[in-house]
């Protein structure tokens, strides 16, 4: 039985506190009970994009303290190392104090403050203008930030299709692989259960991303004494305590799982019964070649997908929980050829070009250690198989007596979605997943709330028609299922400026940041007027190829005017982008704003129950600065935006507070699930309650809901869940969750660029589009990879993220830049010394793209055609509050200089986004390298160099001692 | 007074679990956080946005590769003083401003009477003394003495800020003077260990080695997997399968 | 170790000067030496003015250099207690010894049991600053049995070096001074190469997997805790190529001890004053020979510390 496990991650009894806490009698006049705090506020952490429960303890006004909050669900009293470094940035001296126009030229920094009321007045002009024209001629894009519920609405409201958030350049291979695959996905959308597996497969996690709950969990493995296995070139974080470190070759996770997929299925250790009840495996797939409707599933005329039923010798409802499906053969019905899901795929991985064998030497990995690992999976799987006796019932209205589990789970991240194979690896790993039966079963990979949904989830994205001073028909973003919902013209030229849901990525299910100034800049598709930007470094670190982005930004045409005509960008720091920017509009920090972490975004659910929960100002800021989502609805309600005004034109929201509590999407639905209803007793749906914040705070800054016992596995086909789940607003009915093995929407795709249907590819699309959308994962070498000579570009070239640092955020925080300053590239011993390198060389890193200089560091735990290096370590001068002499500018690099923002031109001379052909992920760790020693006299310091930018008005000269918690010190003895 | 008490009633001290520990630096800046506005405030950083960058921290975590013949490791290794039985640093002090606490064993420094000889950080050899350029003292780690007695704290709060913090549990706190204390029991069970013993300060901290090295480490006695039986290789086995 | 100015140049001129101070208190109050005033207060001058100002040199050492009176309260468990209370005490003695033999010319009687007195407190006083560095268990080259001779013999032989200087400026020439003077820099000599020697070849048992605790193998340093030198590397970290020490070695060889012999044995057949200008340039090669042997002595000392950061 579950229970309610002891308050806080650490309470191991080894880590309590002594039986008797009295203070003994030393007698040497150590004061052991000073006071701390004259307040505690509980908020939400924002140093990383975990969004931990902190409790920040308030001294004389000043920030004293910050903890994790016990209580809380994603990191239960816990803390990472940026999250206790919070004062460091909250006091940071990069912050910006009031609005800024630019004055000098773009790119230089040069600008004079203004007011609020100048700068809103200079936007809204702006974009009124835009709206009643052409509202596409907006792009938005936003960060890292968690309000895209709010900032999606907006553009939507506003008419523009041209939003989206960082997650085209982040995450969308994970999220379309899962969501598309099994309605859920890995990043953290979804964890293992830490608390019984027994069999931990990582791959190429970002340490960054669910640090806090990943690292509870590992701590907790580690404990119980179950096998971690990590797959990772680089043998550093979590893999450094992993029982097994494979040390793969980057991209090639894909031809490894494949691998572990045929050992499995040639040994009959696949779980047929979990497919069977769960997946599509036993559905029909028409096999007509030539057929308009080859690949597509035999449907019913309700549209219902078609099983063969082994004992009727008939046709079935896939769903019919009655029925006793085939998975292999053919057959024929209705006069279809047709065949089940699962023989294609057996027809697939057991073809020998998948055995360990084949895929051993590309992958880098002995043949004996895959196969290996297969057997350890088969036996943990199968030989290990766990019980809960909980009692539950699925959603044909099956009891189960037990919830039975096979104990293996796997996570994955930024080494699978950097890739442009990556959408297929993932669709892959969960392929495997799926034919162990771990998925959402006890031991397994579990699902958070709101998820499972179908696979894909709806809605479509909306954009198709944009006309003056008129809302989307939705939101911008959502997940098409085949080319009629492509955002695409009938010459097949995208409708988007970052071409998303067009034949160059028909499945962007989070848009394409990363290829807006490009296409903004060469007018492809179209010109735009404002580049609206928040919190996204994208003239530096959150941008590939960043000399040329650079170059685009500050770019102008013929008459003088700069190609990219307007750019509003907000941010709370001096990054490297905010000189870059026409207007600033500067935001708060995170202990001075008002966020709410929601469900219809990014929550902080748990697996055993969804939660949600929300920042409030703790400290009163000591600038001019406003909360860019408080700004963004002014903004709206001066537009006239519909959902921003009242039917007399007033604002609808006072603030980002007043919209957290009082907008809702859906009726009942708003950004915030607890405490809903007038009295405040409902939860998921319910009217506004004006108390609503307060019960937050109350509650520590969020909102929990735990699960009833029998709703905790097989969310997918749980009954009592799937009640619970329409009942939240999750899904629209309480249907069964089907694992798509086999993704028809992909087939649909390829049916296109054979010439089937209404929405045709353009002719030269039609062979990329025939390659990748296969409805079967498969493996292809990385884009770039597949072009540039492997002789001379010999090494794979990464980044990973310092779990101290949160993107380029880290430097200007005064104690973590302490912990990392200068980023070497590592590189393998072996490697080096058939180089000639010896440890502290400084080298040449050179690229396909370009050229970067930087120092190397001898190690041993890599994969020895792979180098690597810190992300984001390397700043250009007179950004982020550092001095001229600091090593980021001086010592530190930036891979991102020589990552193509764009493939090699194909055979007709076209250049793609270099990004995921199915998804438009960028690729960041498809660069390949060789690195060459570089002359006596370039030793020492960086290359390529930028100049320095100026400072804006009023900014201090960063100090040259730091001496905080003296004034602590100061009070508390004075108060003696 | 520099002299060591005979006997402390107590032996305070932290266990480290190197096979757990990610190098998340968790521990680092807590500790830094902490005890920046704590006993000894302020733990002064030195050209904090420049080039030269020296701040004050009474806990590091190191890295290193440890290769053997049974393969490599990386080991992310956490550094704080480990308040030994017999420290020298405090035995080397000219003036009584290091002492060891005779009732917990915390080894602490009285700022006041610190003239900043340094000596005390030569006589440590595991580089466990800061000192503060500024104030021109030598500070420490306090295992948070103004913590784990903290009346203002919650009780379940009364741990060190490194303890509290980190996210792998990788960190553990208690008396190792008593064996029936869980820290000892756990340094029984996992073969803790003292660092340079023989150097004889005894260090009362004590490192729970990788399990690696400890032949610990998780094993799947899984068998090698064999093909399924020969009759219409693995989809005659999903028909056998399927109909039974 | 890092080489402080301060501390090379506060051992080296306490050891003269408590050497000359030694000397002094025991030929002086037994009259092996004549009382003479100017030479009775040059010398005594000269010795207790290096000494004072080698303390005067180690407190800019110290972070808070107004507390350092607090440094005399721990005599019972610190060698630098130690070291401050017999520094001090030693004036007693050299004072009353200065007033009898200098200004008083006396000899014998209470001014002899004052230098005798000065004599063992700059003894015990040059054994405590040996104990400072010999005690230390993390830094392998000082905590050796070689350490506290070599103050002892360093002492004396500046000491005896300065004093036989002084007699043979002040025409008071002592073949016995001269002869010991002579002795001493080659015992120098030599304990300074059978220290080297034993350095070279130790075998120190603290090594990475001690100070790691990860048995066996080796255990490589791969990120330090922070990107830029601390204090902990500033001080104990400092590094000394092979080539370098080896090349000071010489120097040192050659300035403290080499050149000084041939000086002193030159001395032997010289008139006066060129036997006085040889043995005044004996001191100051000397001295600056010393200087460079103390820096290397900081310099080679490996400190425990230096492990957890690969070096």
């Amino acid at each position: 039985m579950r229970h309610r496990p002891p308050r806080g991650a650490n309470s191991a009894p080894s880590q309590r506190p002594l039986a008797d806490t009295r203070a003994p009698d030393e007698g040497d006049g150590v004061d052991t009970s000073p006071g701390i705090s004259d307040s505690i506020a509980k908020t939400t952490c924002y140093m990383c994009a975990c969004r931990c429960g902190i409790d920040v303890h308030i001294k004389d006004g000043k920030v004293r303290y910050i903890n994790g909050n016990k209580d809380h669900p994603v990191n239960r009293g816990v803390i990472c190392g940026k999250g206790s470094s919070g004062i460091m940035q909250h006091y940071s001296p990069a912050r910006l104090k009031k609005p800024l126009l630019r004055s000098g030229p773009r790119g230089s920094g040069e600008f004079h403050e203004i007011e609020w009321e100048e700068a809103l007045s200079i936007a809204t002009e702006r974009l009124s203008a835009v709206r009643r024209t052409d509202p596409k001629k907006l792009a938005f894009f936003t960060g890292r930030d968690q309000s895209q519920s709010l900032t999606g609405w907006w553009a939507s409201q506003f008419g523009t299709p041209n939003f989206a958030a960082h997650g085209g350049f982040c995450s969308v291979n994970m999220a379309a692989g899962g969501l598309y695959s099994i309605g859920g996905s890995f990043w953290e959308f979804g964890e293992p259960d830490w608390d019984n597996t027994r069999y931990f497969m990582l791959f190429g996690v970002a340490e960054d991303h669910d640090s806090n709950p990943i690292k509870i969990g590992l701590g907790k493995l580690k404990a119980r004494g179950a096998k971690v296995v990590s797959i990772n070139p680089c043998r550093t974080g979590y893999n450094a305590i992993a029982d097994d470190w494979i040390g793969i070759r980057p991209g090639t996770d894909g031809l490894f799982v494949f691998a572990l997929i045929h050992e499995l299925l040639k040994a009959g250790r696949v779980d047929l019964d979990y497919l069977l009840r769960y997946t599509n495996a036993h559905v029909l797939v028409v096999q007509e070649p030539g057929a308009a409707d080859d690949g597509l599933f035999v449907r019913d005329g309700d549209g219902n997908p078609l099983a063969w039923d082994r004992v009727t010798k008939s046709a079935v409802k896939g769903a019919d929980p009655e029925a006793k499906p085939a998975l292999t053969g053919s057959f024929e019905v209705g006069g279809h050829r047709c065949t089940p899901v699962f023989q294609l795929i057996a027809d697939r991985y057991l073809d020998d070009s998948y055995a360990p064998d084949a895929v051993a030497e590309r992958c880098g990995i002995l043949a004996d250690t895959i196969r290996r690992i297969a057997a350890e999976l088969a036996h943990v799987a199968f030989e290990q198989t766990i019980e809960l006796p909980v009692a539950w019932t699925d959603w044909a209205g099956r009891r189960h007596d037990t919830i039975k589990g096979r104990p293996v789970s796997m996570h994955a991240m930024r080494g699978i979605s950097a890739h442009s194979n990556g959408f297929h690896t993932c669709r892959a790993i969960h392929l495997l997943q799926v034919l162990l039966g771990t998925v959402d079963v006890p031991g397994g990979f579990r699902f958070k709330p709101p998820y499972p949904r179908s696979a894909p989830p709806g809605p479509k994205p909306s954009g198709k028609t944009v006309k003056p001073m008129t809302p989307l028909d939705g939101m911008p973003l959502g997940f098409v299922c085949g080319p009629d919902d492509l955002l695409v013209d009938e010459d097949g030229t995208p409708l988007r400026i970052d071409k998303a849901y067009s034949w160059e990525a028909p499945l962007a299910a989070h848009g394409l940041m990363h290829t807006v100034i490009r296409n903004a800049w060469a007018g492809d598709p179209y010109p735009i007027d404002t580049l609206m930007m928040y919190m996204s470094n994208m003239a530096w670190n959150s941008s590939m190829n960043t000399v040329e982005t650079i170059a685009m930004l500050t770019d102008h045409d013929q008459e003088g005017r700069y190609k990219i005509p307007f750019i509003i960008y907000s941010d709370a720091y001096y990054s490297e982008t905010v000189p870059f920017a026409d207007l600033v509009l500067p935001d708060t920090t995170y202990l001075e704003r008002h966020d709410c972490i929601s469900l219809l975004d990014r929550p902080i659910s748990h697996a055993d129950g969804p939660g949600d929960a929300i920042r409030h100002p703790v400290v009163e800021p000591d600038r001019d600065v406003r909360p860019f989502q408080s700004v963004l609805i002014e903004l709206g309600a001066r537009l006239g935006l519909p959902g921003f005004v009242r039917d007399d034109g007033s604002a609808r929201y006072a603030d980002y507070a007043d919209y957290i509590v009082n907008h809702e999407r859906t009726p009942g639905i708003g950004p915030l699930a607890g405490w809903r209803g007038k009295d405040g007793t409902a939860i998921g749906k319910g009217e506004a309650n004006p108390d609503q914040l307060q019960r937050y705070i109350d509650n520590g800054g969020f909102w929990h809901h735990d699960f009833t016992e029998d709703q905790r596995y097989y969310k997918m086909a749980n009954r009592s869940y799937l009640d619970f789940a329409v009942q939240m607003g999750f899904i629209p009915k309480a249907e069964p969750i089907v694992f798509q093995l086999y993704s028809e929407p992909l087939q649909r795709f390829r049916l296109a660029a054979r010439g089937h249907g209404s929405v045709l590819p353009p002719k030269g699309e039609r062979q990329r589009i025939e390659t990748y959308m296969d409805p079967l994962p498969f493996w292809y070498m990385p884009c770039e990879e597949a072009v540039v000579d492997l002789q001379k570009y010999p090494l794979h070239a990464l980044t990973q993220r310092p779990m101290h640092m949160y993107h380029s955020w880290g430097s200007q925080n005064a104690w973590l830049r302490q912990i990392t300053s200068q980023n070497r590239l590592f590189v393998h011993h072996l490697t080096a010394a058939g180089l000639g390198l010896a440890d502290d060389d400084w080298v040449w890193i050179e690229s396909i793209n370009g050229r970067v200089k930087g120092q190397i560091k001898l190690v041993d735990g890599v994969n020895e055609s792979t180098v690597w290096t810190w992300n984001a370590i390397g700043k250009r001068r007179g950004s982020w509050g550092l001095k001229d002499d600091a090593a980021e500018s001086n010592r530190g690099f930036l891979l991102n200089h020589i990552i193509g923002d764009q493939t090699s031109a194909d055979a007709q001379g076209k250049r793609y986004s270099n990004s995921d052909p199915v998804t438009g992920q960028a690729a960041w760790f498809d660069l390949r390298v060789r690195i060459v020693k570089c002359a006596g006299e370039e030793a020492g310091f960086t290359e390529p160099q930028f100049e320095r930018f100026h400072q804006p008005p009023h900014f201090q000269p960063s100090p040259d001692r730091l001496s905080f918690g003296a004034e602590f010190r100061r009070a508390r003895e004075a108060a003696e | 007074m520099t002299c060591l008490p005979a006997n402390t009633d107590k032996k305070l001290g932290l266990v480290i679990d190197l096979d757990t520990c990610v190098g998340c630096q968790a521990c680092v800046t807590a500790c830094k956080e902490w005890n920046t506005g704590g006993h000894m405030a302020p733990l002064t950083d030195i050209d904090p946005y420049g080039g030269h960058v020296d701040g004050v921290w009474f806990n590091r975590v190191h890295s290193y590769e440890h290769t053997t013949e049974m393969g490599g490791r990386t080991v992310n290794f956490p550094r704080s003083c480990l308040h030994c039985d017999t420290p020298a640093c405090v035995t080397v002090c000219p003036t009584g401003a290091s002492y060891k606490r005779a009732s917990d064993g915390i080894v602490l420094i009285d700022e006041d009477k610190c003239i900043g000889c340094k000596l005390c950080s030569w006589a440590c050899p595991y580089g466990a003394r800061e000192f503060d350029t500024d104030v021109g003292v030598m500070k420490k780690c306090t295992l948070c003495v103004d913590r784990i007695y903290n009346d203002n704290l919650a009780e379940e709060d009364r741990v060190p800020a490194c303890v509290a913090a980190c996210p792998t549990s990788a960190r553990h706190f208690g008396d190792l003077g008593d064996p029936h204390s869980a820290v000892s029991q756990l340094v029984m069970e996992r073969g803790g260990v003292d660092l340079m013993p023989e150097l004889g300060y005894h260090p009362t901290n004590k490192y729970l080695p990788p399990r690696a090295q400890t032949q610990r480490a998780a094993s799947v006695p899984a068998k090698a997997l064999e093909p399924v039986r020969a009759e219409g290789g693995f989809l005659g086995w999903v028909d056998r399968m399927l109909s039974n | 170790m890092h080489p402080a100015f301060s501390v090379v140049f506060f051992t080296t001129a306490t050891g003269a000067g408590y050497g000359l101070l030694a000397l002094l208190g025991v030929l002086g109050g037994f009259q092996v030496i004549a009382p003479d005033f100017w030479l009775g207060f040059v010398g005594l001058g000269l010795a207790l003015g290096l000494i004072a100002a080698g303390l005067l040199s180690s407190t800019g050492h110290l972070g808070r250099p107004e507390r350092a009176w607090r440094a005399f309260s721990q005599w019972r468990s610190s060698w630098l207690s130690r070291e401050g209370v017999a520094s001090v005490i030693t004036f007693i003695p050299a004072g009353l010894f200065g007033i009898g033999w200098v200004s008083l010319g006396h000899t014998g009687g209470w001014v002899a049991i004052a230098g005798f007195l000065a004599a063992c407190a700059a003894v015990v006083t040059v054994c405590t600053t040996g104990m400072i560095y010999a005690s230390l268990r993390p830094i392998a080259q000082w905590h050796s049995r070689y350490t506290l001779p070599g103050y002892l013999i360093f002492s004396a032989m500046t000491g005896s070096v300065l004093l036989n200087a002084l007699l043979q400026a002040f025409g008071a020439a002592s073949m016995a001074v001269l002869a010991f003077s002579l002795l001493t820099t080659l015992a120098g000599w030599g304990w300074k190469l059978a220290t080297w020697r034993y350095n070279d070849r130790l075998e120190i048992p603290t090594t990475a997997n001690t100070a790691t605790g990860l048995a066996g193998g080796t255990v490589r340093s791969l990120e330090w805790p922070h990107t830029e030198e601390n204090y902990l590397l500033k001080e104990m970290g400092f590094r000394i190529a092979r080539k370098h020490s080896a090349r000071l070695r010489q120097i040192t060889q050659l300035l403290a001890f080499a050149l000084p012999v041939l000086l002193l044995a030159a001395t032997f057949a010289l008139p006066w004053p060129f036997a006085a200008i040889f043995s005044v340039l004996a001191v100051m090669v000397q001295f600056a020979g010393m200087l460079v042997e103390r820096w290397l002595f900081f310099a080679e000392a490996k400190h425990t510390v230096t492990l957890y950061y690969g070096r």
